[in-house]
């Protein structure tokens, strides 16, 4: 069931979300319990951009799609939203707000202090950000770029972790 | 008419759930997730920590919300699978040619030229021969000559009611009927669920007392039989309410009083938190389950969209109000078992019984946010992964400490 096809379905969705974009509260009661729920949708507006459209919308959901088996029509456009890659790059811009190309160690404490709240001391958060930087860093700068957040990521299942299946 | 209560008996037995377009596996907790994420990154970790893959669970689940998720669906209109010539339920009228084009314009000719205004009529001619009726009634002194025409009289304003909507309602388990001095509590989609119900035996309601025609109406009911109505300042204070309710409960002779516990409309796809005040006053609850067939008109009444007479004069323009009425059998309180897990236990088989989704949320979420508990409680989850691998770090590290030193006690 290809992603247009369900476009019509999506109109309702869609409206409640680009609205909701200048409201501090959402309306979407599941996406409030979410830790990053403000960081989802942040990702779905290009930077500087109040509105979203809905061919932004799909292109935006297009990294959730599963991997195609028809690997050889995949290796011809190695660059799609939903290869590997894509769907790294996507997760990449969950800590990477400023779109710098580096994850600092402010932006690994922001993303950590969102996704644990008032669970932890300042003490356990920052250990646990230092941990994590000294592990993935590779080059000593400091701060986590791109090709060693992939590294760090190499084992993880990406193509089933971060897909979501529409029922026929 | 028959076949159509038959289409409602088996689309009731069948998956009739909320429509979901997401594929969804079986719910697994956060820890359970985690889990899996990690263990196909890193097989022999023993040294967890924070992995940056973290935020992939979190990430989907979020986006998945935005896609599809619960609540939102539950506030508004259900999807039809195939359209029934009402344009209100769909988004874009399909110009799939010029056949169906003009079956829904005879179809608007119908509606609105000969059943709409019948209706009218009927509901107008019956609402003021209740009026009347009743207020005559209230005037003969109290006795049980009183109670019988009182009862006859409120049976006979329903019965109109329904008539005028053209309601085509099928009683299951009649033998279960609400008695006297009990409580029912039934699922709440529209105002009319009490016409519905009352049609079939006389309930005391509870409300806020109106002004206008329907606080005449109110006055008129209460002159031929007890109804609970409170006034604006009163339902604030939840023990007069909670004692005027169990004073009306006790009196084993008084009609049973119905109750929504779900405290506002739901789209009849799923059923909301029960709130747990009529269940603490401890007496015999009766659930009612009503379930609407959509395909003849919607019945759900979204306050926030349109007002009570939009609404009414929406689904006198339907083609009919097709329903099912199931009544369970009664339940009580169990030792050891609070109101609250009382309520959800009659929630569960309510649910069960008309086929719909049984939700934890809180039916006030129609107009007020979410709390912050609920994101509190999933940061707590996901710490506690990161916790528990500390501290078993340092109780290994502990552990190792004490073998490389050996006690001295041996040497």
């Amino acid at each position: 069931l290809s992603f247009l096809e369900c476009s019509w379905r999506f109109c309702g969705r869609f409206k409640a979300l680009w609205m909701k974009a200048a409201l501090p509260d959402f309306k979407i009661r599941e996406l409030t319990e979410n830790p990053i729920g403000g960081r989802i949708i942040a990702a779905f507006f290009p930077p500087e951009k109040e509105r979203l459209d809905f061919p932004s919308f799909v292109r935006i959901l297009a990294h959730f799609r599963p991997i195609g088996k028809n690997r050889s029509r995949d290796r011809a456009q190695p660059e799609q939203a939903n290869s590997r890659t894509g769907k790294l790059k996507f997760a990449f811009e969950l800590y990477d707000q400023d779109r710098d190309g580096k994850i600092s160690r402010e932006e690994l404490l922001q993303v950590l202090r969102a996704m644990l709240g008032l669970q932890v001391t300042e003490e356990q958060l920052r250990s646990i950000a230092e941990r994590a930087i000294q592990e993935a860093d590779l080059d000593g700068d400091g701060a986590i770029s791109f090709d060693e957040f992939k590294k760090s990521l190499e084992k993880v299942d990406m193509e089933h972790k971060m897909n979501i299946r529409f029922l026929k | 008419m028959t076949w159509a209560t038959l289409q409602i008996e088996l689309s009731a037995k069948q998956k009739n759930r909320q429509f979901s377009i997401l594929s969804k596996s079986k719910p697994l907790s956060v820890q359970e997730n985690m889990q899996e994420l990690r263990s196909s990154a890193h097989s022999r970790r023993s040294e967890p920590q924070f992995d940056m893959g973290d935020v992939i669970y979190f990430c989907r689940k979020g986006v998945e919300s935005i896609i599809d998720d619960e609540v939102t669906k539950s506030f508004s209109a259900q999807e039809l699978e195939s359209w029934n010539l009402l344009t209100r339920s769909i988004r874009r009228f399909p110009h799939r040619g010029l056949r169906l084009t003009l079956l829904w314009g005879l179809g608007v000719l119908i509606r609105y030229g000969i059943l709409l205004p019948l209706r009218v009529i009927l509901a107008v001619t019956g609402i003021f021969l209740f009026v009347i009726l009743s207020t005559s009634v209230g005037f003969l002194p109290n006795s049980k000559l009183r109670f019988f025409l009182g009862e006859k009289v409120h049976l006979m304003g329903y019965r109109f009611c329904v008539k005028s909507l053209t309601a085509f309602i099928t009683y299951h388990n009649s033998e279960n009927r609400p008695k006297n001095g009990s409580i029912c509590v039934a699922n709440h989609t529209t105002p009319l669920d009490v016409i519905i119900l009352a049609n079939d035996r006389c309930y005391s309601l509870v409300g806020q007392v109106h002004r206008g025609l329907l606080g005449l109406i109110q006055r008129a009911m209460v002159k031929s039989s007890p109804h609970i109505w409170f006034e604006r300042a009163e339902v604030k204070d939840r023990h007069l309410v909670a004692k005027r309710l169990c004073d009306h409960a006790a009196d084993k002779t008084k009609q049973p009083i119905l109750i929504f516990p779900e405290g506002t409309c739901v789209n009849n796809t799923s059923v909301m938190m029960f709130k747990k005040g009529s269940f603490e006053i401890g007496c015999t609850i009766f659930p009612v389950a009503i379930k609407y067939d959509f395909r003849f008109g919607d019945a759900y009444w979204n306050s926030s969209k349109f007002g009570l007479v939009h609404h009414l004069l929406r689904i006198m323009s339907s083609w009919a109000l097709v329903c099912s009425v199931w009544y369970l059998p009664p339940m009580n309180r169990e030792e050891g078992e609070d109101a609250v897990q009382f309520a959800k236990r009659v929630k569960a088989a309510l649910a069960a019984q008309a086929g719909l989704a049984d939700l934890t949320w809180d039916g006030g979420l129609k107009r007020t946010k979410v709390k912050d508990a609920f994101k509190e409680e999933q940061q707590r989850l996901y710490s506690e992964i990161l916790l528990t691998f500390f501290l078993s770090v340092s109780l290994q590290l502990h552990y190792i400490g004490n073998q490389v030193n050996p006690l001295p006690v041996f040497t």
